[in-house]
């Protein structure tokens, strides 16, 4: 008899704290909104921010931070890819492969910031890319390469053996059966997989701290040639992204509405990675159709 | 004869062609991958070590020293107030995620596995989304002026520190031991239920004993990330430079000060190398937990 209500004691506390975490979620996504999403209207979200007197918006870094994770994406997408390819198609079992994995978990264990300081030493200053969007790209592509390797690596393998060797039987050559018969199908699962490590780059802010900077010149959204220093699309520029304005905003914000501002771009930042991670399942699945005709 | 070799040749030279572009191409990308994790070694080693060899610093100062005073004279380099910062805000929030992720896991597994996930599942990957500057900020409007009103004081401090850095981990640590219970093999359960063990009994006599490792290993990459996250405590912790004597009273961790003085340090100084290494303090810690989840997944394994 004791040994069931124990059963039932710590079955109701497992309950009740797993709940907790339900309630938890929820009323932190509650309060960002709750407090946020008020202050979003179109000036908030085009303006340029006032740092001394109240009423500005988060125009140009909402610009950045998107410029930026397409930028970031360029580089990523087709490093991380490859060696994710490698990982799953090319590396045989052994001292070699088990060191590349190591590599692997040792960058994505790196903190974010050890990252963005790495950056600032070679990126910024040895290379003199200055802090520039272009270099700020680079940091979150070290930030994002081991992670989309995994899934790249994961997409890859989960590909059914015998496509592969209905490949290797019609006498294919190994590059081209990863390209054009394990691709596809794996497509899916790297278009997932890539737009979550989106969502994470977008809200990243340590690394970028060093890397991107904590300013932006003001922006001519009229100018588009890509060398004029105003010019929005100009990767080497500074650029402060939406996380890092919310950092800024929040540990030296003067202005009158410093804590509104920070409200606000909170709720954008959450808001567009929700999307992100929504849309990742979904185009996910959209490509899953297209690419295999099923249902 | 010649007239049906001739085509051949083309189409062979072609298949190397693909061949070699394929593996030349990926393996670059991997051999980028080791070159940047070198080279992220050799430079914040080389900058946080000249802090010793050139500057003189002792090693025992700066890993020992209490007193923080980078522009003083003299000027003191004692980081200890700031490696107790992240050592005591890390194994608090590893003490208060821990159990709600196990917990978490062990609802979704063990007690209602197939509802269970369909709940917490998504609550988990969403907490996880969300950008540590927004925790910073949750923590700076939330937890700050909750502490402030229930203990006195300034709100700020190694206490909101570490509820923030909670919550942060506790979708790492949940996942990954969530799917160590998932992996667990049916018949071991149902053998125990078949001796008439209760649930709670299986669960921690049988389920818990077997997966320990894999548990650990996800606390010890909860912990790593919580001594890595930089700007989140940055904007809890209050940022004073002594060591900590109160839960309530205002701290700093080796990330917080990073984030902070870096910018505003010339490259070379004293000050500036004292800074990475403290970077270097951080990256020594990444290989610690690396080591430790890789002895962990050994005993796994076994």
């Amino acid at each position: 008899m004791k040994a069931k209500t124990v059963d039932k004691v710590a079955t109701s506390i497992i309950v009740v704290l797993a709940l907790f975490i339900v309630v938890l979620l929820l009323g932190l996504l509650g309060f960002i909104l709750v407090r946020g999403i008020g202050q979003i209207n179109w000036h908030f979200l085009t303006s340029a921010p006032q740092l001394l007197k109240g009423g500005g918006g988060i125009g140009p870094q909402l610009f950045n931070s998107i410029f930026l994770l397409v930028l970031t994406l360029i580089i990523t997408i087709p490093l991380g890819w490859g060696g994710g390819i490698y990982m799953a198609e090319y590396a045989k079992p052994g001292r070699i492969t088990s060191f590349i994995r190591l590599v692997v978990e040792v960058l994505s264990s790196f903190p974010s910031i050890v990252i963005g300081l790495f950056g600032l030493l070679l990126i910024v200053n040895t290379f003199g890319l200055g802090f520039s969007l272009l270099s700020g790209a680079m940091a979150l592509a070290i930030f994002n390469l081991p992670l989309m390797v995994r899934t790249t690596e994961q997409a890859f393998r989960a590909v059914p053996k015998e496509q592969k060797e209905a490949g290797l039987a019609l006498g294919l050559s190994k590059w081209k059966i990863i390209t054009s018969i394990l691709l596809p199908v794996a497509l899916p699962s790297l278009i997932t997989g890539t737009i979550l490590a989106s969502g994470r780059i977008f809200g990243e802010a340590a690394a970028l701290m060093f890397t991107a900077g904590m300013s932006s010149p003001p922006l001519d959204f009229t100018d588009w040639n890509p060398t004029s220093p105003r010019s929005p699309i100009n990767p080497l520029r500074p650029a402060e992204t939406l996380a890092v304005h919310i950092w800024k905003v929040n540990s030296e914000g003067i202005g009158p509405d410093s804590k509104e501002v920070a409200a606000g771009a909170s709720a954008v930042l959450v808001i567009l990675v929700l999307a992100f991670n929504l849309s990742a399942r979904w185009i996910g699945r959209v490509v899953y159709r297209r690419m295999t005709a099923s249902k | 004869m010649n007239n049906k070799l001739k085509p051949r040749r083309p189409l062979r030279e072609k298949h190397y062609w693909e061949e070699w572009t394929g593996r030349i191409y990926t393996s670059i990308c991997v051999v980028f991958l080791i070159v940047v994790m070198f080279s992220i070694v050799y430079f914040v080693a080389s900058k946080g070590l000249s802090t010793f060899f050139q500057n003189g610093v002792s090693l025992r100062e700066f890993l020992s020293g209490k007193t923080w005073n980078p522009t003083g004279e003299p000027a003191a380099y004692g980081a200890l107030p700031f490696i107790t910062g992240s050592f005591i805000t890390t194994l608090l929030a590893a003490l208060i995620a821990s159990p709600l992720s196990l917990c978490a896991a062990l609802f979704m597994t063990e007690i209602v596995p197939g509802k269970g996930k369909k709940i917490l599942q998504p609550a988990i990957e969403l907490l996880s989304g969300i950008p540590s500057v927004v925790y910073g900020f949750i923590g700076l409007s939330v937890i700050v002026p909750l502490l402030r009103s229930m203990f006195g004081g300034a709100g700020v401090g190694i206490a909101a520190g570490c509820l923030v850095l909670s919550v942060m981990i506790l979708p790492t640590v949940t996942s990954i031991m969530a799917d160590a219970l998932s992996a667990l093999p049916k018949g071991l359960r149902e053998s125990s239920y078949a001796l008439g063990a209760t649930r709670w009994q299986t669960i921690y006599r049988v389920i818990i004993p077997t997966v320990l490792p894999a548990l650990l290993t996800g606390i010890v990459l909860g912990m790593a990330r919580a001594f890595g996250e930089a700007l989140a405590v940055q904007m809890v912790i209050g940022n004073a430079p002594h060591v900590p004597t109160s839960l309530l009273e205002s701290a700093s961790t080796l990330t917080s000060v990073i984030t902070l003085s870096m910018g505003n340090t010339t490259m070379g100084s004293v000050h500036n190398n004292a800074l990475w290494s403290m970077a270097l303090v951080l990256l020594v810690m990444t290989f610690v937990f690396v080591i430790l989840v890789r002895l962990l997944e050994r005993r796994n394994r076994v």
